[in-house]
């Protein structure tokens, strides 16, 4: 591979400008500012959230299942699309297995966070008991959090190896990471035949691991009998949900990368046009999902099952209810759905807007349910704290710092895997005619 | 074996929450205080509920004493992933303070609202501290707690929790629900028995006598 012809990809890698810092520093404030609230929470109690009787979790399992649904993004425009073969695929890989790789820890770290003894965490280990879904999920996301870093670890060899070549000069530390990294990689035939047969059935693993780790995280919430969460639909309904975010937020990033270290000839506007054709697709699976769910509540009109939906249809829920619907499909479908907005900006502007709404669908699957108990005389209502808002905030801050970093030490564009595919010749004269026709 | 088990009659339920504060007492359930409680945190291991029914002028109120009810299948032990919330041979469900790690995945299964969680660490109006009882242990902030039918009582060959001893009718039984020939298993077989969300099949070991019968 040639490895003049990717200067662009390496360019951020050796200069590293003013905004960068600043980035970093507005990044590290955020950050300090939620452990300072998590700690505040640790000495007090969470009575210092909103939380309280009968809604129980509220924006902290929000974010265990957002961040959980976000990580589905590499998986599936990496392992999924390889197995189908999807060329288009290539540019996309290495920044969308990274968004997985960094939302993870924050998914189940959400969930530490939520612990009214995090001290105790021991317990689990020495009295885990299986027939609690949080033991599957424990056992689901600590696999798929492994086997993603695994997979993303592999597909980044060969590029650390160049990466090894190119820096021998580099600062000691960063010499021996790339060095320790590429493990003796030299790309020989029988290395590169060697690392594509295992990423080939790694990519087999990894789909098959995609349905069941979101699948089980909504078995936490379907196993019980809360009105609202114990319906067949939800395991689907919150599996289509997360790829749904998942490749949004895979459109965001693009298209921020492609800005920000200037990827243009890699990333064009026809990867954007099959993203978007995807979400469109996506958007409308979920709107299916979405309206069987309600209307199978409405017509059985179970008062249980009803006073949750009233909950989110109009009474204090409704503006989180239509938000969602708004940002999930009224706003992103038209904008996908129409060739002359399925611009960068378009999917950009849509893959905000869902995962958005995404966040919102958690919230409002999560808290009416519990704001309605069976029992008519307990309801309750909740709102959120600073301290849950400053730890959110800063959950996203450390997702968005680990990819700066890495961004800053890695090539976000995996360079061995792109001489497969033949270059874009009309990188550098888009928009116009860029765009190939739909399928 | 006995399995243990309650019967509230609600026809002689006069609605005074003697039970709630001899539960208080002898629980040593913490205060929450007027601002906690408006957020909806305070605890009542044994609450009394009211639930109004109907609408001007059929206004029906109804009164409802609700301790934990120690389900034959009970939903919040299902759910707790290091068995800090289990089921004991005579039907009491406990709780083992020591191992909870807070998760509160029993307070949501519950669909009773039964189970309590340590917001802040207890606190006690001045002076009442001293007023604590030595058999019962203090929870710490951040776990879940709940009623235990009063099993350091129980467990001292006392049958009798601190609720029933308090109420001034005389509305509450308890008993042995597998000795045929005891008191609470014959009125839990009675005409008048019910059991609140029957239909979920938690099978709760609490009975309610209905009213007007």
């Amino acid at each position: 591979m040639e490895v003049n012809e990717h200067e662009a990809i390496l360019r951020p890698l050796e200069h590293t400008g003013r905004k960068f810092y600043v980035l970093i520093a507005f990044l590290l404030a955020v950050i300090g500012w939620g452990i300072f609230a998590y700690f505040r929470q640790l000495r007090l109690g969470l009575g210092v959230t909103g939380m309280n009787r009968p809604v129980f979790w509220g924006v902290y399992i929000t974010n265990f299942v957002f961040f959980i649904g976000l990580s589905h993004a590499g998986t599936l425009v990496s392992a999924i699309l390889r197995i189908l073969g999807a060329e288009w695929r290539r540019p996309f890989t290495r920044l969308a297995e990274a968004v997985t790789v960094f939302s993870l820890p924050f998914g189940a770290g959400s969930i530490l966070i939520d612990l009214g003894r995090i001290d105790r965490i021991g317990q689990v280990l020495l009295h885990a008991r299986f027939e609690s879904p949080i033991l599957w999920d424990v056992t689901a996301v600590s696999t798929y959090l492994i086997s993603s870093v695994i997979f993303f670890y592999l597909a980044l060899i060969p590029d650390v190896a160049l990466l090894r070549d190119r820096y021998a000069h580099a600062p000691g530390w960063r010499r021996r990471l790339y060095e320790v990294l590429a493990v003796g990689w030299t790309g020989t035939a029988a290395q590169n035949r060697r690392l594509e047969g295992i990423m080939g059935w790694f990519a087999i693993y990894l789909s098959l691991l995609v349905v069941t780790v979101h699948t089980v995280v909504s078995w936490i919430f379907g196993m019980t009998i809360v009105p609202g969460w114990h319906t067949a639909i939800i395991g689907p309904y919150f599996l289509v949900g997360a790829i749904f975010s998942g490749v949004a937020a895979v459109g965001v990033v693009a298209a921020v990368l492609r800005r920000v270290l200037g990827l243009q000839r890699y990333i064009t506007p026809r990867h954007f046009n099959y993203l978007g054709q995807f979400l469109a697709a996506l958007a409308i699976a979920w709107f299916y999902f979405t309206f069987a769910e309600v209307l199978t509540t409405v017509y059985g009109s179970e008062p249980a099952h009803l006073a949750v939906f009233f909950a989110k249809f109009r009474e204090e829920f409704s503006w989180a209810f239509f938000a969602m619907f708004f940002f999930c499909f009224l706003l992103p479908l038209p904008i996908l759905a129409w060739k002359r907005t399925r611009t960068i900006f378009g999917v950009t502007l849509a893959g905000l807007s869902i995962n958005l709404g995404m966040w919102l669908e958690r919230y409002t699957v999560i808290v009416p349910s519990l704001s309605r108990p069976r029992l008519p005389y307990e309801w309750g209502t909740y709102s959120p704290t600073w301290i849950e808002w400053s730890i959110t905030a800063a959950c996203f801050a450390g997702f968005f710092l680990l990819y700066t970093l890495f961004a800053k030490l890695f090539p976000v564009v995996s360079i061995w895997e792109l001489h497969e595919e033949a270059p874009e010749p009309s990188g550098v004269r888009e928009p116009a005619g860029a765009e190939a026709p739909s399928p | 074996m006995a399995r243990w088990a309650m019967v509230i009659d609600l026809d002689k339920c006069i609605g005074c929450q003697s039970c709630t504060a001899a539960c208080r007492a002898e629980n040593n359930v913490p205060f929450a205080g007027p601002e906690q409680s408006e957020l909806g945190r305070a605890a009542f291991w044994n609450e009394v509920l009211f639930e109004i029914r109907g609408e001007y002028p059929h206004v029906e109120a109804r009164i409802i004493p609700r301790p934990c009810f120690h389900c034959e299948n009970p939903p919040c032990v299902k759910v707790c992933p290091v068995g800090a919330t289990y089921q004991r041979e005579d039907g009491l469900v406990l709780q083992r303070y020591e191992r909870c790690i807070g998760c509160r995945y029993c307070t949501v299964a519950c669909p009773y609202g039964v189970r309590y969680f340590q917001w802040f660490e207890a606190e006690w109006p001045e002076g009442m501290d001293r007023y604590q009882n030595p058999d019962v242990p203090l929870r710490p902030k951040g776990i879940v707690d709940k009623c235990t039918f009063c099993v350091h009582r129980l467990d001292e060959g006392l049958p009798i929790p601190a609720c029933n001893q308090a109420c001034p009718t005389g509305a509450r039984y308890f008993g042995d629900l597998d000795d045929p020939t005891s008191e609470v298993s014959e009125l839990a077989r009675g005409p008048r028995a019910m059991q609140l969300l029957e239909h979920l099949g938690t099978d709760p070991h609490c009975f309610y006598l209905e009213e007007g019968a």
